[in-house]
Parts: structure tokens; sequence; C-alpha cells
């Protein structure tokens, strides 16, 4: 009776041990953030790019209408990339594109909106990079796409032009 | 009236250093226990990442602004959810994790002294 019970409890175990295992095996290693969060937006004030203006969350997104908070800097490759398209969506008189400039230096951050272009309504000046992590962001480029001070959709990396045509869809 | 100003002073120096200390303290021990977004398998005091960085500045002002170490737990977990933490809390993800090495060890523990009874 007693190595019946003996047999039956470590076969179980096994068993869950098994189950732990193959389940965490399965999963990636890599965590991947949720893209779809429908998150209110964090309350933050922030400083303008432009001017040493604050800024509340409150003032930047109104309601009814659609932006696209866009974390970029001048340093980083893939912003480059992207900033084309974003020159095109400033085109699309629904949505406006907000910037958060992530620790970046104001003069490089100048030029490279002198030599691309300027699709940004608005500018955070995002110096130590804590906007970015307030808004849970995983690093530079990653767009928002916000409305009714609700963020829609999360772009993690740059946009590329299945996305933007997905963000016209979602905007219309 | 001087010995009592100068023992003032070397109190104040004393206790605000010891205060900074304490602070310096939490703030390793909080960023030990958050995981570096860029670099998955390092925590956020062992990185030099910029989002590291970035974060051990918001710890750092979370402090400053008076919040206490699970406060500011609980504002990491809101924003990047409960992966963000190396020491997990007990919750319906994670109770196995919790329970199991305790109900082996117990189990286990219950074969040994079963087999010694036996064997006495």
């Amino acid at each position: 009776m007693n190595n019946k019970i003996l047999k039956i409890t470590t076969i179980t175990i096994f068993i869950i041990i098994f189950i732990v295992f193959y389940k965490a095996l399965q999963d990636t290693n890599i965590y991947t953030p949720k893209k779809k969060s429908n998150n209110e937006i964090p309350l933050f004030s922030a400083q303008l790019f432009n001017s040493n203006k604050q800024i509340s969350s409150t003032e930047l997104f109104k309601l009814d209408k659609f932006y696209l908070l866009n974390i970029w800097s001048s340093w980083c490759v893939p912003c480059r990339t992207e900033h084309s398209l974003l020159m095109d969506l400033t085109k699309n008189n629904e949505i406006e594109i907000i910037g958060l400039n992530y620790k970046d230096k104001k003069r490089n951050a100048e030029n490279f909106l002198n030599e691309l272009g300027n699709p940004y309504k608005k500018i955070i000046f995002d110096k130590e990079g804590i906007n970015a992590i307030e808004w849970g962001a995983f690093g530079v480029p990653e767009s928002f796409l916000i409305n009714n001070g609700i963020v829609i959709k999360k772009y993690i990396g740059p946009l590329n032009k299945e996305l933007v045509e997905e963000i016209k869809l979602l905007i219309k | 009236m001087k010995i009592l100003k100068l023992f003032f002073i070397i109190f104040f120096i004393i206790s605000s250093s010891n205060l900074e200390a304490n602070m310096d303290d939490m703030k390793i021990k909080i960023t030990k226990n958050l995981r570096c977004l860029i670099c998955q398998g390092q925590s956020v005091y062992d990185s030099d990442s910029e989002f590291a960085n970035s974060m051990k500045v918001l710890v750092d002002k979370k402090l400053n602004e008076g919040l206490s170490e699970n406060q500011i737990y609980d504002y990491f977990k809101e924003k990047y959810g409960e992966w963000i933490l190396y020491d997990p809390t007990l919750n319906k993800n994670t109770y196995i994790l919790w329970l199991l090495p305790i109900l082996i060890f117990l189990i286990g523990g219950a074969i040994v002294a079963k087999n010694f009874k036996l064997k006495g």
C-alpha cells in the first residue's frame, strides 16, 4: 500500500516537473512586449524642445484627435530610415505627430531635423530619458498611436510602409 | 554653548550622511531587482545601456519624492508588467514557481521520514 502511494507521488511529481519544464522551454527567452495596449496615456509634465516651457500631457494630447507619439534621437540609425515615412504621414490631416527626443544633444537633433525635415507638431525634449520610461518604452525608435487619451497601438522599432498603411487605416 | 553647537553640527552631518547612505542602499537594492530592457539577462544595476541609466535616474527621483520600495516596483510593474521584476510577487501566474519547491521539499521530507521510521 505504502509502496503504491510512493510510486504515485513520485510519478505525479515527475509529471508536474515535466509540464513546468516543457511549458517553460516552449516560451522564448526574449521577452516580447504586448503591442496592443489600450492603456491610458501617462500623466506627465515635460520640457518642450523649442523652448524651456514645461507642458503637461493633457495640454499635449487633446481628446477626439489621433496622435502618433514618436520616440526618436539623432544618434539612432533606424530613426533615419523611418523619418521619410513620418514626413509622408504629415500629409494626413487626421493625425498629429508628436516627437519625443530621447537623450540627445540639442544641436545634433536640430541638424537631424534640418537635414531630413520636421514632421513633428511639438517635440518633447527628454534629456534624461525619464519621459520614455514613463511611456513604458523599450527602445528607440518607438511609436504610440493615441486616440481619446488611450494608446491604441504600440509600434516597437522603426515604422515601415506596411505599418504606416495600417496607421492610415486605423485613423480613417 | 560652543560645544553644544559643535555637537549639533556633527550630529547633523552624521545623520544626513546616514540618510544618504540609506537612500543609496535602497537605490542599489531596487535597481538590482529591476530587469534591464535592452540586455535582458542583466539587472538595471549591472547594465550601462541608455534605458538602464534612465531607469536609475527615475528610481532616484522616485526615492527623493518619498516613494517606498514597493511603490516603485508597482510603478514599473504598471509600465512594463511583472516581467520587469527579478523577484516576482505571488499571484496566479507565479504560484507554481513559489509553491512547487515547497511542495517537493515537503513530499521529499515525508518520504525520507517514512523510510527512516520503517528502518527504525
